[in-house]
């Protein structure tokens, strides 16, 4: 008879701890969940206030000085308040050209060597090489190109200084080509095989697959690649400050001190007061260098949207 | 056959030309790459060989010196290890929850797709853009001086959208069976996620987490502008409102304006030094990685 009757204490303290254990299983469940939409949250707030802090102290400067003069005059003196950005504007866009003019041919054709004709291991190594230059600090470069290669320009062109264009332009090839090599390796190794097979299939030569087969076939991603190393040439700041000369004038010869948005606004930003328009204009500036990499980035966005659909 | 002849002859020669045309070209590439990598490895070798064998512990762990030759950098050394830690310890817990809220939780709506596209492109913006907010935060708004604190806060928030990006593609690449597996053994979702998803994108996400701490370690320009170009002149300092000179602002300072005898040979340890680091940071970094696929293979 005893025992037949349940050991209702036992079962209770089972019970329990089961609903127990249920409790603390769904409670983390949910509280993991709002983690996440916690750091999301925070994530988003934080960024639109950056944003809205830059564009709303940036666009502060039109009160005091026209639009035209901020973007067509080449006069920068804020002592006479001129507050011309042409110079800093050109200068970045100036930059930036040479710099890709340099470094996409050479980093497209280091990618096909790395897709195409590297041996598997040497592959990898190269990969792996790489990406650890990615990581190099940019200031290393800046310094490698204020030690080296600015003496070397002075020599060979009897330029007085050195700084300028060309320097800032070499440099930063050198930062922005491991990018977008990494970017077009990968790019050219998402065209499938039998597109290769079909050309020597016909009769084609390597070459001739690689120039009418897979260059074309990984447009998009190699417009993304240079895209993205454009972003970054545009961007750096403190490579560029120490061979640029930092000078506000025209630098169109390539070899004479000159400004970027970046250099300038950073060489700027501590001597003028946070409610100066010149520090506006700065905020200005640097709400271009933003606006132009967020249309960068949406432009990538767009390619790689029309690649997914003709794929 | 005499008509077809010279047909033959014309379309032999031209296999010929294209032939060589594909040696030619093929060997410029090749030529060409290996240039690249040559001079690329040389400029490393040079900078590393000019430092590396004068760096010694007095060096590594001294207090710098203004005027006299013979100080060390290690102010700016154990700024640059502390910002580093604290920026990490900010960004990593945040960055890779929002990463996964975007690839697991997050509905396959507009806004999403908008909040996508708002991180992405944040992920390349200018540093400098970060600095001047960090600026005007920190020492405008707050008052509280260039620091180790805005820094470290700073950075944070430029390497977040880079982790919530890699770590959302990272998590998105595991296959869904995965997950269908695990919620079968009745798992929830949070230890789905935790127990299988994560361990599976853990190569995206430790590849991205290297990135953003090489990215922190170099970072120049925000350092520049919020941690200040000098340090609080004492070792092992863990105040968070010293000042926060790092290496490479200290870099720039020693190659630009300090008065210090032998600038020149500390711009080359330092330098020497950084590029050794990062390569050290990758490296461990990556190193769990490695291990465990290591074992796997045995």
């Amino acid at each position: 008879m005893e025992k037949l009757s349940p050991d209702w204490t036992e079962a209770t303290r089972l019970w329990t701890a089961h609903r127990q254990h249920w409790i603390t299983k769904y409670r983390s469940d949910r509280l993991f969940r709002f983690f996440c939409l916690a750091s999301i949250v925070f994530l988003i707030v934080v960024l639109s206030a950056i944003v809205l802090f830059v564009s709303k102290t940036g666009l502060l400067v039109f009160r005091d000085v026209s639009p035209w003069e901020f973007f067509f005059s080449s006069r920068w003196d804020p002592e006479h308040h001129r507050y011309g950005a042409a110079v800093f504007i050109t200068g970045t866009l100036y930059v930036t050209f040479v710099t890709l003019l340099m470094a996409t041919p050479i980093s497209i054709l280091t990618a096909v060597f790395i897709a195409e004709m590297a041996p598997p291991r040497l592959q990898q190594w190269l990969r792996t090489l790489l990406d650890l230059l990615v990581g190099i600090p940019s200031i290393v470069y800046g310094y490698l190109g204020a030690t080296l290669l600015v003496p070397w320009i002075r020599k060979l062109t009897g330029a007085p200084v050195g700084d300028g264009i060309l320097a800032a332009a070499i440099v930063l090839s050198m930062m922005i080509l491991p990018t977008i090599t990494r970017i077009t390796d990968d790019a050219l190794c998402a065209v499938p095989n039998e597109w290769r097979e079909a050309n020597y299939a016909l009769g084609g030569t390597k070459i001739e697959m690689i120039a009418k087969v897979l260059l074309p076939a990984a447009k998009s991603g190699i417009a993304a690649a240079v895209i993205l190393g454009m972003a970054r040439a545009l961007g750096e700041t403190m490579a560029v400050v120490m061979v640029i000369g930092n000078v506000a004038q025209w630098g169109f010869d390539l070899i004479t001190p000159s400004s970027v948005l970046t250099s300038h606004i950073v060489m700027q930003i501590l001597n003028v007061d946070f409610h100066s328009t010149a520090n506006h204009a700065l905020y200005m500036m640097a709400l271009l260098l933003l606006f132009i990499s967020i249309s960068l980035i949406m432009m990538i966005r767009r390619l790689r949207l029309k690649g997914g659909s003709s794929s | 056959m005499n008509n077809q002849a010279p047909g033959l002859h014309e379309k032999m020669s031209r296999l010929r030309i294209r032939r060589l045309m594909n040696q030619l070209v093929l060997g410029m590439i090749s030529i060409i790459s290996a240039a690249v990598f040559f001079i690329i490895l040389f400029l490393l070798y040079m900078i590393v060989r000019k430092g590396l064998p004068d760096i010694d512990t007095h060096f590594l762990i001294g207090l710098p010196e203004e005027i006299d030759a013979g100080g060390g950098i290690g102010p700016f050394l154990w700024n640059s290890i502390y910002i580093l830690a604290l920026s990490l310890l900010l960004s990593l817990p945040l960055g890779i929850g929002a990463g996964i809220f975007l690839a697991e939780y997050a509905p396959n709506n507009r806004t999403m797709e908008w909040v996508r596209a708002a991180i992405e492109s944040l992920a390349s913006v200018p540093s400098i853009v970060f600095g001047l907010f960090g600026y005007a935060l920190f020492v405008e708004y707050f008052q509280i001086g260039v620091t180790i604190l805005g820094a470290s806060i700073t950075l944070a928030l430029l390497n977040l959208p880079v982790l919530a990006r890699v770590s959302e593609e990272a998590i998105a690449a595991v296959p869904s069976a995965w997950r269908e597996a695990s919620f079968a053994l009745g798992a929830t979702k949070a230890q789905t996620i935790v127990k299988t998803v994560l361990p599976a994108a853990m190569k995206g996400i430790l590849t991205g987490i290297s990135l953003v701490a090489c990215r922190a370690f170099g970072e120049s320009a925000i350092i520049l502008l919020v941690g200040g170009t000098s340090s609080s002149g004492e070792m092992w300092d863990f105040h968070l409102l010293s000042e926060g000179a790092t290496l490479p602002v200290h870099l720039w300072y020693i190659q630009s304006e300090a008065l210090v005898a032998d600038a020149q040979q500390i711009a080359d340890k330092t330098s020497a030094l950084l590029v050794l680091m990062v390569l050290f940071l990758s490296f461990i970094i990556r190193f769990p990685l490695w291990l465990k696929q290591r074992k796997k293979r045995y």
